[in-house]
């Protein structure tokens, strides 16, 4: 809960012209209560399609119970959702469905990439899955594993929470939608095929031609 | 041989040593059936390309035979660049509770192009269609043959044959792009689906919703 000094945090900046929206005492109050009210109520999209799925129904069963990070309602409708919780490999087909369900939830929303295959595309370094859903979709927290334990999802959780509290109102460019390019595309092609590098022991696999 | 093979019937047991089978498929077919094999206790049949439809009509509808039952539709590419693909049949007979497997080698020189068996298994309808989606065999009378596993627009070709890149053809950045580019909404007219031909016998209420264009339009 930083409380910014707009004093100090312009100082140095000759004539420079204090917007409305700079910090000050009211916008920092008013971030927290937002904020707070945001990160503890946050009602989760699950996008599960492999076996971290499983892990995700775990996390919100009653032992883990992610209730108790104000996840109380599972949205299965992605309009009245604040995070996209991708759970599982995502094919290349499925990649439309995706960034449709994405571009229909409102903002304020937040993406967690849940496991290995979300993440990177793990051990499927094939011709039809996605190699990481940021290539897609803008992310917010990876969860590694494979897939992550209920503990490792909560860390996650509990990491975006920490990520809502330090949001600022006055950034206005925080909650805009991505913009994609005129061929779909969130990164650009060369930027894609830099993420996409196979890697560890994926390079020395030797069934491509 | 195995004492099973010994037995004439065996009532909960899989049989899948056919000599009978073979015997009577060289009685009805000769030439036609290339070769046969044992492997694993489970009787192999090659049949040659033109007498395939013929022979596994026969199997299917020969008393004593009655192979009612299609398991499944595949194909083999060997790594062995000059060995012909083999489009595989694994037949059962629910009645005898017994299992044959028939195979056509397809030569690459040629067109890959054999008879479809719709008209003898329905189910063969989607298996035909995945093998055509991962190997491009084209089974000639299968009335809807398109890829079933990849979307419509995959332009990387078919991805079991053994010329296909692990990793496919495109990069991943144009391989995002086409994906992205495909509409997930997308869905067939009637005209486009083999089920318009049927649309005398589908049950009322599904004849009333396709009149209410749900799924597209019916002229």
């Amino acid at each position: 809960m930083g409380l910014i000094n707009p004093a100090v945090a312009n100082e140095g900046i000759e004539g420079a012209q204090i917007s409305t929206a700079s910090p000050n005492w009211v916008t920092t109050r008013l971030d927290f209560l937002i904020n707070w009210s945001r990160s503890n109520s946050l009602w989760p999209m699950p996008f599960g399609t492999a076996c971290c799925a499983i892990e995700y129904m775990a996390t919100a069963a009653a032992r883990y119970d992610i209730a108790r990070f104000g996840m109380e309602r599972q949205s299965f409708s992605p309009r009245q959702a604040d995070v996209f919780i991708c759970a599982g490999r995502v094919p290349f087909k499925l990649a439309p469905v995706l960034r449709r369900i994405w571009d229909q939830m409102p903002q304020p929303k937040w993406c967690i990439s849940m496991g290995a295959c979300a993440s990177t595309g793990n051990i499927f370094d094939n011709y039809t899955i996605v190699q990481g859903i940021d290539t897609i979709i803008p992310v917010d927290v990876y969860v590694p594993g494979c897939p992550p334990r209920p503990e490792g999802l909560l860390y996650g959780i509990q990491l975006l929470q920490k990520k809502i509290m330090s949001e600022s109102k006055s950034d206005y460019n925080l909650r805009e939608e991505a913009v994609y390019d005129a061929q779909g595309l969130l990164l650009t092609p060369s930027r894609i095929d830099e993420l996409s590098e196979p890697f560890g022991n994926s390079v020395h696999q030797t069934r491509s031609l | 041989m195995s004492a099973r093979s010994a037995t004439a019937y065996v009532p909960h047991e899989i049989q899948g040593h056919q000599p009978g089978t073979v015997a009577a498929l060289r009685a009805e077919f000769g030439d036609a059936i290339e070769r046969d094999l044992v492997s694993c206790e489970e009787s192999i049949v090659y049949v040659s390309r033109g007498r395939q439809h013929d022979a596994l009509a026969w199997l299917r509808g020969t008393p004593g035979q009655e192979f009612n039952y299609l398991t499944d539709v595949t194909a083999v590419e060997y790594r062995d660049p000059e060995r012909p693909l083999e489009v595989v049949w694994q037949l059962r007979s629910l009645k005898r509770r017994a299992d044959l497997r028939v195979k056509t080698a397809l030569e690459k020189s040629q067109p890959l192009e054999v008879r479809s068996v719709t008209d003898l298994w329905a189910g063969a309808d989607w298996l035909e269609r995945e093998v055509f989606d991962m190997f491009g065999i084209r089974f000639q009378g299968h009335p809807d043959l398109r890829r079933i596993l990849m979307w419509e627009t995959y332009a990387e070709g078919h991805p079991l044959r053994k010329d296909f890149p692990l990793r496919g053809h495109f990069t991943r950045a144009e391989q995002t792009r086409q994906a992205l580019a495909a509409n997930p909404e997308a869905h067939y007219s009637l005209e486009e689906l083999s089920i318009a031909d049927a649309y005398n016998e589908l049950p009322a209420d599904m004849r009333e919703r396709l009149l209410k264009g749900e799924r597209g339009y019916l002229r």
